[in-house]
């Protein structure tokens, strides 16, 4: 297969098929995600470099791309600690109703997102539920940033409890049970044994939650408020300029988000592979 | 080797005299007594009323089957299960009111489980850096420590390594050296080689005796395999669906098994059910010549498949047809039914004996036997 060339494959396994598997691997990838992709650096590219930077650091777009990337990566931030949690008790413990509670945690997965957003726009709106409460402290939610990070958390949680169970219900009581025998609290054994373990896991979910945020529209564009420079996300300004016809522009911001996400992406890929390194092969 | 240890600050009981002053102070070897210890059916197997006294530094097997209870015994004494009622004392100081972080052994796992994300030195340092601040011994002594376990368990140079990127055999080796760091009261060991090959297993049986006699630790281990208890400990405790069949050296379990139970289990044995009638040992209707007495009544005897002689045509032999042979060891080993019930029993004959053919009738005189209440 790689006769001639410099490039190494690992050494097929016994399943045959290989080539065949691998070609359709790569074709599968082209159509689906690759061609499209070059088409939007391509679109982007007929623009001239002078025309795209003029795009890109516009005020408008920027501010739009720190508001995706922050309360993205504010919501995954949250979602991981939080997430934890969840799914430590949802394997931990044992309680009436935990079947329930674990099948909750996919909703936010099945729910149209464009339903999700009305539901928390309804219920932190200043006249909603908890907007209600909130409003009288000086707190507003509902069509500011903080709205959007409630948005993101909501359909970002399911990611890291999912990503986290199977490695959770995977560890060595024994472990624990060594470390007591010598001499380890409960807490310094989640601190040095447990949450090490975690780690790896834990980045794979901040990672997953972090590209479904930035990408996320429907819910956040009801309890955004959508104001430029205070409340509009980037997906809503491509959104904007392809209403307007502006489909330089549109494909412009769409190739700043796409090589913002592939840098984050990468960075976190690269730290997982640290650590896995870092911690041996578990 | 010796030299090496004689100045280390393991706490030693071969030597007498004088006590060498110990930096682990709490280190040094109890006695432990358990007292009715009941564990009632959970998720592990029960514990029915077992009292055993183990002394201080020595070195006990508890020997059974699987579901004997004996894991759920160690790991009671370990502080990770709770007893239902009895009493478990420390050197006469009550362990069960302490908590397993209080009850300072070492326990080792026959998973090993190490801690995958450390280094082999951060994993035998644990317990030290465990502490709290104000026990913990400097880093420089930690490492002092850490160093010298490693030399114990001859793993020198291994520290950086992962345990992911050792063998089978090291990593049990560092479980003990981690268990070993924090100079325990007692150390536990949870069938510490079943996971092991054969050789490997037997060189570490060889290398913990030796181990155990330059520490002096009161050891306790668990394991199912005869061989293993028989090798290593100063005493057996043999443990049968929660009860203690038989404690003793293992020259006393191997010779004057308790039950029938401890005869099979510990080395082979053949049981048949016989009776005692006016004096006189029958199976079925066969006397059978080997001067039991005792009462009438129903009895079970039992021997070695080596402790028999075949008296060929003289009676009072136990007689049977051979239905296999087979090459076992030094000897050969013949499969024998015996009677209308087709009792089966198993003898050794040696391996220069004529070959017999299936069918062939045979009988069996035991020369050393024991006869048990049915």
């Amino acid at each position: 297969m790689a006769s001639g060339t410099t490039w190494t494959f690992r050494k097929p396994s016994i399943i045959p098929g290989f080539g065949l598997a691998f070609g359709f691997t790569l074709t599968y990838l082209s159509l689906i995600v690759l061609i499209p992709l070059a088409a939007l650096v391509l679109m982007t590219a007929s623009l001239g470099w002078p025309e795209f930077w003029r795009i890109a650091s516009d005020p408008r777009t920027l501010a739009a791309l720190r508001l995706s990337f922050g309360a993205s990566l504010a919501a995954a931030g949250i979602n991981a600690v939080f997430g934890l949690i969840v799914a430590w008790v949802l394997v931990r413990y044992d309680f009436p109703g935990r079947r329930l509670l674990d099948a909750f945690v996919d909703l936010p997965f099945a729910l149209p997102t464009a339903v999700a957003g009305i539901a928390l726009t309804a219920l932190y709106a200043p006249n909603g539920w908890i907007g209600s409460l909130l409003a009288p402290l000086g707190i507003k939610v509902a069509y500011t940033p903080a709205g959007i990070v409630i948005a993101l958390i909501f359909i970002g949680l399911p990611f890291v409890v999912r990503t986290l169970q199977p490695v959770m219900e995977e560890i060595d009581r024994e472990v624990e049970e060594a470390a007591a025998t010598l001499g380890a609290s409960r807490f310094l054994t989640f601190r040095r044994i447990i949450l090490p373990t975690l780690l790896p896991p834990l980045l794979t979910g901040f990672a997953l939650a972090l590209a479904r945020a930035v990408g996320e529209y429907g819910s956040v564009i009801f309890i955004a408020g959508n104001i430029p420079f205070v409340s509009e996300i980037a997906p809503l300004l491509i959104v904007v300029r392809l209403t307007e016809f502006n489909y330089p522009a549109a494909t412009a911001v769409a190739t700043l988000m796409l090589l913002i996400s592939f840098a984050l992406l990468l960075a976190i890929n690269l730290i997982q592979a640290w650590s896995r390194r870092r911690f041996g092969n578990v | 080797m010796e030299a090496a240890f004689a100045d280390a600050t393991f706490p030693t009981v071969i030597e007498p005299d004088p006590p060498a002053p110990r930096q682990w102070s709490r280190g040094v070897p109890v006695d432990v007594t358990i007292e009715h210890v009941v564990k009632a059916f959970a998720e592990t197997p029960a514990l029915h009323d077992v009292s055993l006294k183990i002394e201080a530094g020595e070195l006990v097997a508890l020997l059974g089957p699987s579901g004997s209870g004996k894991t759920t015994l160690l790991r009671v004494l370990a502080g990770l299960e709770f007893p239902t009622s009895g009493r478990v004392l420390f050197g006469g100081e009550d362990a069960l009111g302490l908590s397993v972080q209080e009850r300072h052994i070492g326990f080792v796992f026959q998973s090993y489980a190490l801690f995958k994300s450390m280094k082999v030195f951060d994993n035998i340092a644990f317990g030290l850096t465990a502490r709290p601040a104000r026990t913990r011994p400097s880093r420089a002594k930690i490492r002092d420590r850490v160093l010298e376990l490693l030399d114990l368990v001859q793993l020198t140079g291994l520290e950086n390594r992962y345990p992911t990127q050792l063998s089978g055999g090291q990593r049990q080796r560092v479980a003990l050296a981690r268990a070993l760091a924090i100079e325990p009261r007692i150390l536990l060991l949870d069938e510490p080689f079943g996971a092991l090959d054969a050789k490997v297993r037997r060189d570490l049986r060889r290398w913990l005796r030796e181990i155990h006699e330059q520490t002096g630790h009161t050891t306790v281990f668990v394991t199912h395999d005869q061989e293993e208890a028989v090798e290593l400990a100063d005493r057996i405790v043999v443990l049968n669906r929660g009860k203690i069949e038989q404690i003793g050296s293992p020259d006393e379990i191997y010779d004057r098994p308790a039950s029938p139970f401890v005869a099979s289990f510990i080395g082979e044995s053949s049981a048949l059910p016989v009776r005692i009638e006016d004096g006189r040992l029958f199976l079925d209707d066969r006397p059978i010549e080997i001067g039991a007495t005792g009462k009438d009544g129903p009895r079970t005897l039992v021997f070695r498949p080596h402790d028999v002689e075949l008296p060929g045509a003289r009676p009072g032999g136990i007689a049977g047809r051979i239905i296999a042979e087979r090459r076992h060891g030094a000897s050969r080993r013949l499969d024998v039914e015996i009677g209308m019930r087709r009792h089966r029993i198993e003898i050794d004959v040696p391996a220069n004996h004529p070959r017999s053919n299936k069918g062939d009738r045979v009988s069996v005189l035991p020369t050393r036997w024991w006869l048990f209440d049915a």
